[in-house]
């Protein structure tokens, strides 16, 4: 019974801890959001973060791109080939990649690669007080340090995704018609007649804006909120990771259930 | 033409201020009867304390003895749970936020380690307030924090990053920071932690000559007693959440407080105890015979 009794104990507190973070982070998202304006002001500390959090993730999301892309190439031809559709290659490459494979495999590389290094550099601030040395000079750190670092996330996000579908195309391409032989001209044109401006490519720019939303928000919050040590500033880093994979699956389904709707 | 007038008239503003408040009998810290508790434990239990212009104060005290929480209390960090903290004239416990921070650009406060932006080179540093919270041209900024810079010996180094900079630089660069703005007040903490005696030394009397220099009132949390008493013009003695000696350095050396005379001889044993509180060792050995 005492087990039992010391499990429900552990069960609430852990639901407290969640709900109190949970309020914290809105509290947090609401204050990122109202100084905003004041991180616009200052242009160059946000273009600073989109070269951070963009241009040095642009790497990664190309080599992955590619490979992706290939790799949908490989798949997608061997599927295709059975029912005579290999034509239709370009299609299948095309729309899994703007829908799904862009925005997600972007958002979860952005998570790694970008969403980590925030959450280190915001958090190492805070173990070496920068922080609170920036609050003494009347210098608001969420103004001055996170919201152009979260408008930084949430702007790269898109066009990295984009980039990533832009390379995973050309992977599905490189293989499907220069290596397999694959018709050019039915690759493109499939491609261009079946994938519609809005419900494929507008439907995924917004996904990867909303998964940009979100790991900028959990990269931005966790950092603030890690324990000033070492060891607080490497848990924050991990919860990064893996509450930013999770959170970018679950709102995967939700827009997708919204989004396309022919079930 | 024009930004020369600018900054004449910004030097007259910062003159007038400065003979207005000189002029002044009132105290830039005052503490009353301040109490602050951390949840359930009580850290400050009805804390006194007065900080004039000019005045170079040092706060003494074992670890864990409420120093920071004081510091941090009259930086308006923390609240107050009861009593009063007035800074300039302005309680604490009634400033809206951007009433704080207009206050805060009065204070300059060095951190234990410095605190310095390590993305950012020296001079981007000692300019990070000026930039924040002036309109100056780059260039009168630039001279300002050259002379800053000069003041504590660091000319020299204003393009260098704080990587690069030993731990006494750093804590120079960080002084020169604090006063970047002129400030009423300054708050040291901990300033002398993990110097070798030469850097020591050099920190200790910039402190000295920059408050006498801007004419404001500094705050000092220090273990350092030595330097300090040799340094400072008054002293608050700390221990388990109340002041429980006050005076001159002169004073504070012939005190008969045994806690004063523990911690200013460096003495092992005392009110403070060496001895973690434990079962006497014989209830032990009764124990393991029994």
């Amino acid at each position: 019974m005492n087990a039992f009794g010391e499990l429900l104990r552990k069960i609430g507190a852990l639901t407290i801890d969640g709900i109190w973070r949970l309020g914290f982070a809105s509290r947090f998202f609401v204050a990122v959001l109202r100084y905003s304006g004041q991180s616009f002001r200052r242009l160059p500390l946000t273009i600073r973060e989109i070269y951070f959090s963009g241009v040095l993730s642009l790497l990664i999301i190309l080599v992955s791109g590619l490979f992706v892309g290939m790799v949908l190439g490989l798949q997608g031809y061997d599927i295709l080939q059975r029912f005579g559709s290999s034509d239709a290659l370009g299609i299948m490459v095309a729309l899994s990649l703007l829908r799904e494979l862009g925005p997600v495999v972007a958002g979860l590389l952005f998570a790694s690669r970008a969403g980590s290094a925030v959450t280190a550099e915001i958090g190492l601030m805070k173990t070496t007080e920068q922080l609170q040395a920036m609050d003494m000079m009347a210098v608001n750190p969420v103004a001055r340090v996170v919201a152009p670092r979260f408008w930084g996330g949430v702007i790269s996000m898109p066009l990295l995704a984009a980039m990533f579908s832009a390379m995973g195309i050309f992977g599905g391409w490189l293989i499907g018609v220069v290596a397999i032989g694959v018709d050019d001209g039915a690759f493109w044109s499939q491609m261009s007649a079946s994938v519609d401006f809005r419900y494929d490519v507008v439907n995924g720019v917004v996904k990867s804006f909303v998964f940009g939303v979100a790991v900028s928000l959990i990269a931005v919050f966790e950092g603030y909120d890690c324990q000033p040590t070492a060891e607080g500033v490497s848990r924050a880093i991990t919860r990064t990771v893996v509450s930013s994979a999770l959170v970018i699956l679950a709102l995967d389904f939700v827009l997708t259930s919204f989004m396309f709707r022919g079930l | 033409m024009r930004s020369f007038a600018r900054i004449a008239a910004s030097f007259a503003l910062r003159f007038f201020k400065y003979v207005n408040t000189a002029s002044s009998k009132e105290p830039v810290v005052q503490l009353e009867q301040v109490r602050f508790a951390y949840g359930e434990r009580e850290i400050l239990r009805g804390v006194d304390l007065t900080v004039h212009r000019g005045q170079l104060v040092a706060i003494m005290g074992g670890s864990g003895s409420g120093k920071t929480t004081l510091l941090r209390l009259i930086g308006g960090q923390l609240r107050a749970n009861a009593g009063r903290v007035t800074v300039a004239g302005q309680d604490l416990s009634r400033l809206s936020t951007s009433a704080l921070y207009a206050l805060r650009r009065r204070m300059g406060m060095l951190f234990q380690f410095g605190a310095l932006f390590t993305d950012m080179s020296v001079l981007d540093n000692v300019a990070f307030p000026l930039r924040e919270h002036t309109d100056l041209p780059a260039e009168i900024v630039r001279d300002l924090v050259l002379m800053k810079l000069h003041a504590v010996g660091l000319r020299g180094a204003a393009g260098l990053m704080p990587s690069e900079l030993s731990g006494g630089m750093a804590r120079r660069v960080a002084l020169a920071r604090a006063v970047a703005l002129d400030p009423l007040l300054v708050l040291y903490d901990e300033p002398f932690a993990g110097l070798d005696p030469i850097s020591l030394g050099v920190t200790g009397q910039l402190i000295r000559r920059l408050n006498d220099a801007l004419g404001a009132a500094s705050i000092m949390v220090t273990h350092d007693v030595q330097v300090s008493l040799g340094l400072v013009d008054y002293v608050y003695f700390v221990s388990d959440g109340v002041i429980v000696a006050r005076g001159t350095p002169d004073e504070i050396r012939a005190s008969a407080d045994p806690f004063v005379h523990q911690f200013v001889h460096a003495e092992p044993d005392g009110p403070v105890p060496f001895h973690y509180p434990a079962p006497p060792l014989a209830s032990l050995i009764e124990g393991a015979t029994a």
